[in-house]
């Protein structure tokens, strides 16, 4: 019943300057099968499809498609090759509508130079409605949810009748219902003889869906079994080379007296409704919901990012406003942002610089000229700082002076947590904290997470991840269309309770 | 479209919506309003003399401004058309002096043809272009670092250009009846005992042609695209590389029409030809919502910011304003015209 391989990559290597990001990897993927590729953030995942589509440049190794030896120069290449790619990055031209999106670099045309908007539209019309999905062709992409983009990108590497098609991490910014669709879509794939490579983070995702899969981890191949064959725990165990006995650290935190106070906070130009709630000292608050369900809105409302309505906040009884960043700092607060490359992490600096900046003033050096605080900073007191974070964090860097950006997704976060420690801060607002973090690396935050609950912090953190909030969270919010649409406590609820809540005023 | 336009009827017309459409368009309602105070002052404003000669400078400054436009679609600027018109509007002049001028320039060469001419001096302006989107596609230079390089390399071309042959440094000046009649000439009736110079055609002709190949061609779609989302364009098999180099020289091909016009229209051209043409073109690129943004920009547009500008310096002119305020009620245009356009791509938190 052994069907010949569709693909086969045989002993793919590439070095980067310094790195070497793929060593001897190994992938066949046979006709009719969704082959699911894992591994840490860091694995080689992403290096290898780069080299299958053309973008980079493999060092040895050999690619077969079809029986034919293959090498891509370039995505024009795969693509005609029947090689497409759902990237991880949504790469759009945000400007441009749906159809223009979905035909890019292959424009149906009159006479080889005038493009035929009519084809256009009716080709993307048959694509659609093949697929199921309801989108406006003439749709500016740039006025679509995140999730409609997705599917727009997913309906244009189907277009391409590849013979292989890579998904990576399509699932990020989709809804349930869209997940389904997503994988109604694969399935009607896998029926036409297409060989699909999967890849996720999503671990009930990945044995639902996947026939095959294979592990990696630092560049390396490490197995390949069926799907079938596979526990949560062994594809864990296989990712990070060692036996993680569980998920979560124990919980020790206690929880002392109330010390904010939310009522009926609501946004001005978001879609924040309605939410009340109260947080104490050494609790960790979390906040569920599907995406669009004001999770963010709730936190950036109350660190002064984005503009309240109406509503009161009291800190320790006494009504504050947080009308600013650097108001809602000096109250004490800190947030964690969720889109860390976007939002949290200045990439090209330093680690330093980027420990330091949101507590400048405090190491300005005191010494007073006529009666002004002088505007020297002290380089001693920053680095002494840095020192501490990287130390109590456990942030792997070389040195201080390495820009933040070479490091991984967890040390990056690590460092942004140290920054916010530094200003003293009584309450933590942290915005999907292991986004795109290792599953070791996830372990370490949620440890730190409820080391500063013990401290006396409060904390409240919002996440997409289910187990994560149970795991880790004391009581857990549940929003929905942008109200509170419940509260439970996480040692008592489960995941249907929550989604129950969640789907509440959808 | 239709159904866009039954859902704001829906709506209701309260103060809010108002507004909204008062600031959308509000450099038209203040251009008309200023007119109109322009044409009370000065009724010579709505001559038939004065509106063929807002019409006629529109024409001259547009064919640069619909090149610059491509280069700013890709989030980009040519700071080199300036020179690029004044070099190709002294080779224009040069090859189509009278025959038999003492200063001719170039005594050997007879009466060449004028469409020769300005084949030559679009595509010299092609190659200045390709050059220039070389530098910025294959080492990712940043087109404001390599048109302000091109622009000075360009300069000394000029100035050695203008000392070649008889002239010696001198305007180059003596055209050719036949190229001044082509450029300056007009086949259409007159309006109101005006003349409608032949240059104004010209310009309608090229814009005809730039909104096709904007809207209709496989390279203007790929353009708006690499404008958008160069990284998007790449991974869906677009050759970057090509189409930037082909924006850029398209733009080029654009300066070498307007110094085709431009030798004949001032007549007398020396190395100082062209010079800060760029900057008006930009300035109503900007005024015409092309954004700085990437990806984004109407032809309808850019010609609304040309004929804004040149209503603008005669209108003024015409109401008998200071000539010195005008850089700065035109400087306060643009900071408006871009605070006005920012305003759409801001999400309000």
């Amino acid at each position: 019943m052994e069907q010949p391989a569709l693909l086969e990559m045989r002993h793919i290597s590439k070095e980067f300057p310094g790195v070497k990001a793929l060593d001897d990897v190994s992938l066949t993927v046979r006709p009719g099968t969704v082959h699911a590729l894992m591994g840490e953030n860091g694995a080689g995942k992403s290096t290898l499809m780069k080299c299958l589509f053309g973008i980079y440049h493999k060092d040895g190794g050999e690619i077969v498609l079809d029986g034919k030896t293959v090498d891509f120069r370039s995505s024009k290449e795969a693509l005609e090759n029947g090689v497409a790619m759902v990237h991880q990055e949504l790469n759009q031209a945000l400007t441009r509508s749906v159809q223009d999106n979905l035909w890019l670099g292959r424009y149906p045309t009159v006479g080889g130079l005038m493009v035929s908007e009519k084809i256009m539209s009716q080709r993307t019309k048959e694509v659609f409605r093949e697929l199921e999905v309801t989108v406006d062709p003439k749709t500016i992409m740039s006025t679509m949810p995140v999730s409609q983009r997705q599917m727009v990108e997913i309906a244009k590497a189907v277009s391409y009748d590849s013979k292989i098609i890579v998904f990576d991490e399509p699932t990020s910014s989709l809804t349930e219902t869209e997940v389904e669709h997503l994988f109604r879509i694969i399935n009607m794939l896998r029926d036409r003889g297409c060989g699909i490579i999967y890849i996720s983070h999503k671990m009930e995702e990945i044995l639902r869906i996947s026939d095959e899969v294979t592990i990696m981890r630092d560049g390396q191949w490490v197995a390949t079994r069926p799907a079938a064959e596979l526990t949560m725990d062994e594809i864990i165990r296989l990712m990070v080379g060692r036996e993680l006995t569980s998920r979560f650290p124990p919980k020790s935190n206690q929880q002392g007296d109330v010390i904010l106070e939310v009522q009926h906070m609501s946004g001005r130009y978001t879609r924040l409704k309605e939410a009340s709630f109260q947080l104490r000292k050494g609790e960790i608050l979390g906040i569920a919901g599907l995406d669009g369900s004001g999770r963010t809105e709730v936190l950036e409302n109350l660190f002064g990012v984005m503009t309240r309505e109406g509503g009161t906040i009291k800190l320790h009884g006494r009504e504050i406003a947080n009308r600013t960043p650097q108001e809602a700092i000096k109250n004490g607060f800190a947030l964690l942002t969720e889109e860390r490359r976007a939002t949290g992490i200045f990439g090209i600096r330093n680690i330093r610089e980027n420990t330091v900046i949101a507590n400048l003033k405090n190491y300005l050096i005191s010494m007073r000229v006529g009666g002004l605080k002088s505007f020297c900073l002290s380089d001693k007191k920053m680095k002494a700082d840095t020192d501490w974070s990287i130390k109590a964090m456990h942030i792997k860097t070389p040195s201080q002076n390495t820009q933040i950006r070479s490091l991984s997704g967890g040390n990056q976060q690590k460092v942004i947590i140290g920054r916010w420690l530094l200003t003293k801060p009584e309450i933590l607002l942290l915005d999907e904290p292991t986004r795109g973090i290792d599953v070791g690396a996830k372990y370490e935050i949620y440890q730190l997470i409820i080391d500063l609950a013990n401290e006396g912090k409060g904390i409240i953190m919002v996440s997409s991840e289910m187990p994560e909030l149970l795991g880790v969270c004391d009581r857990i919010l549940v929003m929905s269309g942008g109200q509170l649409a419940g509260e439970v406590n996480a040692a008592e609820t489960s995941q249907e309770e929550i989604l129950t809540l969640a789907a509440k005023y959808v | 479209m239709s159904k866009e336009s039954k859902e704001l009827a829906a709506q209701t017309w309260d103060a809010k919506r108002v507004l909204s459409l008062v600031i959308n368009n509000a450099l038209i309602i203040i251009m008309t309003i200023a007119a109109i105070v322009i044409a009370v002052v000065n009724n010579n404003f709505v001559s038939a003399s004065s509106i063929v000669n807002i019409i006629s400078q529109t024409a001259a400054y547009l064919p640069a401004a619909l090149g610059i436009a491509g280069c700013i679609v890709l989030t980009g600027t040519d700071l080199s058309a300036g020179r690029a018109v004044g070099l190709t509007a002294c080779i224009s002049a040069s090859l189509l002096q009278t025959v038999g001028a003492s200063s001719k320039m170039w005594p050997n060469i007879g009466t060449l043809p004028i469409p020769v001419v300005i084949l030559v001096a679009m595509g010299i302006g092609a190659v200045i272009g390709a050059f220039n989107g070389f530098f910025v596609g294959k080492f990712k230079l940043h087109p404001f670092i390599v048109t302000l390089g091109t622009q000075l390399i360009l300069y000394t071309i000029l100035l050695l250009y203008v000392n070649m042959g008889n002239n010696g440094g001198m305007a180059i000046s003596n055209l050719d009846e036949s190229y001044n009649s082509f450029v300056k000439g007009s086949i259409l009736p007159k309006i109101g005992g005006q003349t409608i110079p032949n240059y104004v055609i010209f310009a309608i002709l090229l814009t005809a042609i730039i909104w096709f190949i904007w809207n209709k061609t496989t390279f203007g779609k790929n353009m708006f695209a690499l404008g958008s989302n160069e990284e998007a364009a790449r991974v869906s098999g677009v050759n970057v590389l090509a189409t930037t180099i082909l924006v850029f020289s398209l733009a080029g091909a654009m300066y070498g029409f307007t110094g085709f016009i431009e030798g004949s229209r001032i007549g007398s051209n020396t190395a100082n030809t062209g010079l800060n043409y760029e900057l008006d073109a930009i300035a109503a690129c900007v005024i015409g919502g092309v954004s700085f943004v990437g990806g984004i920009g109407k032809i309808s547009g850019i010609i609304i910011g040309v004929l804004m500008l040149r209503l603008i310096f005669i209108g003024l002119t015409m109401a008998g304003i200071n000539q010195n305020l005008q850089y700065l009620i035109k400087g306060g245009i643009i900071l408006f015209a871009c605070a006005l356009d920012m305003r759409k791509y801001l999400v309000k938190k």
